[in-house]
């Protein structure tokens, strides 16, 4: 990779990081409601894979989606607005922080309902291998999501069919307060991916580089052989499940000791130990994102709330 | 009496029966370690063991259809699903297997199964996750519905539900818990199927249940204040359904409103009014209103989301309706 798509990535991660931590605030401060899980801690995973994709592919996720959203090029106004509810969010404001979607950037989502969405990420692969093309899809979804049905049907279905879907399950050791050996007959979520006969993969999930390489590979294998893939990125979610959650399944120490391996942190050094960047660079980096972060917020605060007619629009596309 | 909340309420009911009974368990996502998402089993874990507190993995055919087995080789699971919206992620052991099986093979086992599942919107959830489909599963005959709305009747309901012997849906509302109410010093049961006069008056009446019934005691609060009194009836249960307090309520009002938190369309307040019609036509002096959801998916934003929902003011305003 450039040095300026280096720092890019690096600039990205922060972005994600500062957008989650005035989120939080706002949270704590009343403004966003709902449910609202952050992604902190696990930057490097969306950011090196959305890096290695191309901009026709097609990426979806889980409810845990503003660091995807950010990754895909939806704007930090627009991921600011959606968290607020405001008429100028991603959707509307009607989806909030578990639905963010820009499908013009091939961002098809958060979802909501925990592994729903694999079987329609193999839809969009039939889509595609109907239509002929060699787009690939991203899926991306938690350890959890391993363990109902939807995932086991997906996977048998894509490689019965050659789909063009990289499986992509980010295990952060915990589906809500389970760990994963308390949910899963395997903890290495990747051998489920042998059951299906599919080829699989397992990547440091704090290290952005790490992830970029694994997940190009994967992507090249997808495209080239008209097969899906399974790539297991192991990572660690720094703060509960979503506000408000209690934790009391882990220790603080556990915490602590991932908070040593800080994605943000890991790259920081990787870019200046290779003379990639001088610290002056990155200080500017984290510099302008405090801006746009604040001027973010600015604009989901300023922007209007939805009109009572958008209730009843989008129900469906014939009204 | 005691005054409780709806969480303390139905905490004691898993309790007092979980002590009674060592068959029954409870299995479910997050219902062990962490305590319950709504903290109802707060404290369970560390009382009765991974073994009579099970945290399920995220799959909600297992826990269901587990739970139906398991309840057919005689043991009396509770299975909980975190909301219930993710029964549709079951739908086929709810609809098609709990609701059946007995049936199907002539009676040869029982079905002493409880799902609780808590539903129902105003928390911006956004559409997947507050929703209030009772009435769906109201329909399927083999399964019986039950839906509270104070703190007593969760308590004798959900322990009569534990020791009944067929499949039994228990529904909470997602925003109740922290609801208050006087409940009876020591054991007691509430029958399952057995409506309610929750509030005596005799201008209008109002039919309703869950979170309705909470609504709609404010909205009879309202009323009174302008002299006119409503009569409550609270449904408790969907599935059988006991008409009987209903319309001899609405043979002496002679008008009548419904009042549900879910969808109109096909729901709990077309049946209530297709019954007062067949059954009670000659003292219909009023067409009867159902006060509903409107007909959308609940959106995240806090001020749709509330439009979208029945609101005091439209109890009110109906039962005015009524009245003209
Ligand atoms: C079908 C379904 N069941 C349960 C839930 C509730 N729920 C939401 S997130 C979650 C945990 C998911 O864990 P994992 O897949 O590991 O993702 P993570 O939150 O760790 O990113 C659960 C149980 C849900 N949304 N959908
Ligand atoms: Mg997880």
């Amino acid at each position: 990779m450039k040095k300026e798509q280096l720092l890019d990535l690096y600039h990205q991660m922060v972005l994600i990081r500062r957008v989650e931590e005035r989120g939080a605030e706002l949270y704590q401060a009343g403004k966003i409601g709902g449910f609202m899980h952050l992604y902190i801690g696990q930057e490097a995973v969306s950011t090196g894979l959305i890096a290695a994709r191309e901009p026709r592919d097609r990426v979806i996720t889980a409810y845990r989606d503003h660091g995807v959203a950010l990754n895909c090029g939806l704007s930090a106004d627009s991921v600011m607005a959606e968290l607020l509810g405001k008429a100028t969010g991603t959707s509307k404001g009607k989806g909030g922080s578990m639905h963010m979607a820009d499908t013009e950037k091939n961002m098809w989502g958060g979802h909501a309902i925990v592994g729903g969405h694999l079987p329609i990420a193999a839809g969009f692969a039939v889509g595609d291998q109907y239509a002929k093309n060699d787009n690939v899809t991203i899926c991306m979804f938690g350890d959890g999501a391993t363990n109902i049905g939807y995932f086991h049907e997906a996977l048998n279905l894509a490689k019965t069919w050659g789909l063009r879907v990289l499986w992509v399950c980010e295990n952060n050791q915990y589906g809500m307060g389970t760990a994963v050996k308390r949910a899963s007959a395997v903890d290495e979520i990747r051998q489920k991916a042998e059951g299906y006969g599919m080829k699989n993969a397992e990547v440091d999930g704090m290290d952005v580089m790490k992830v970029y390489e694994a997940s190009k590979a994967a992507i090249d294998y997808v495209r080239r052989e008209g097969q899906p893939y399974l790539l297991e990125i192991n990572t660690y979610r720094f703060r509960g499940h979503s506000m408000g959650d209690p934790e009391r399944y882990r220790k603080s120490e556990e915490v602590k000791k991932w908070q040593e391996s800080d994605p943000i942190g890991i790259f920081n050094k990787y870019l200046l130990e290779k003379k990639i960047a001088t610290r002056k660079a990155l200080d500017e980096i984290e510099a302008r994102v405090e801006e746009e972060v604040a001027k973010a917020v600015e604009f989901a605060e300023t922007s209007p709330e939805p009109a009572l007619s958008e209730l009843f629009a989008d129900i469906y596309a014939d009204n | 009496m005691t005054k409780i909340t709806m969480r303390e309420a139905i905490s004691q009911a898993l309790m007092e029966e979980m002590d009674r009974d060592p068959a029954v368990f409870i299995m479910g996502e997050e219902v062990g370690v962490w305590g319950g998402t709504y903290a109802v089993t707060k404290g369970f874990f560390d009382k009765y063991g991974a073994d009579r507190v099970k945290d399920t993995p995220i799959a909600e055919n297992a826990i269901i259809g587990g739970a139906i087995g398991a309840a057919m080789v005689g043991q009396r699971p509770i299975a909980e699903l975190m909301t219930i919206n993710f029964a549709f992620s079951a739908m086929d052991y709810i609809v098609n297997q709990a609701a059946k099986l007995r049936y199907m093979f002539g009676g040869q086992f029982m079905l002493p199964l409880v799902i609780r599942a808590v539903g129902g919107g105003g928390r911006q959830l956004g559409a997947t996750h507050s929703q209030t489909p009772d009435a769906i599963f109201a329909h399927f005959p083999g399964l019986k519905v039950v839906s509270p709305g104070t703190p007593e009747d969760a308590k004798g309901l959900l322990k009569s539900a534990i020791r009944s012997n067929d499949p039994i849906l228990f529904i909470e509302h997602a925003t109740m818990y922290q609801v208050r109410g006087e409940v009876p010093d020591g054991e007691y049961l509430i029958p399952i199927g057995k409506s309610k006069v929750q509030r005596p008056g005799k201008d209008l009446t109002i039919v309703t249940y869950c979170k309705g019934l909470e609504l709609s005691m404010k909205a009879a609060d309202e009323l009174a204040k302008e002299g006119i009194e409503a009569e409550i009836v609270d449904l408790r249960t969907l599935r059988p359904l006991d008409m009987e307090p209903v319309l001899e309520s609405f043979k002496k009002t002679n008008r009548a409103i419904v009042v549900e938190e879910g969808w109109k369309s096909y729901g709990v307040g077309s049946e209530i009014v297709s019954r007062i019609y067949e059954e009670a036509f000659d003292y219909v002096d009023a067409p009867i209103i159902r006060v509903a959801q409107k007909e959308v998916p609940l959106p995240y934003n806090r001020t749709l989301e509330q439009a979208a929902l029945p609101q005091v003011h439209d109890i009110v305003a109906a039962a005015k309706e009524v009245l003209k």
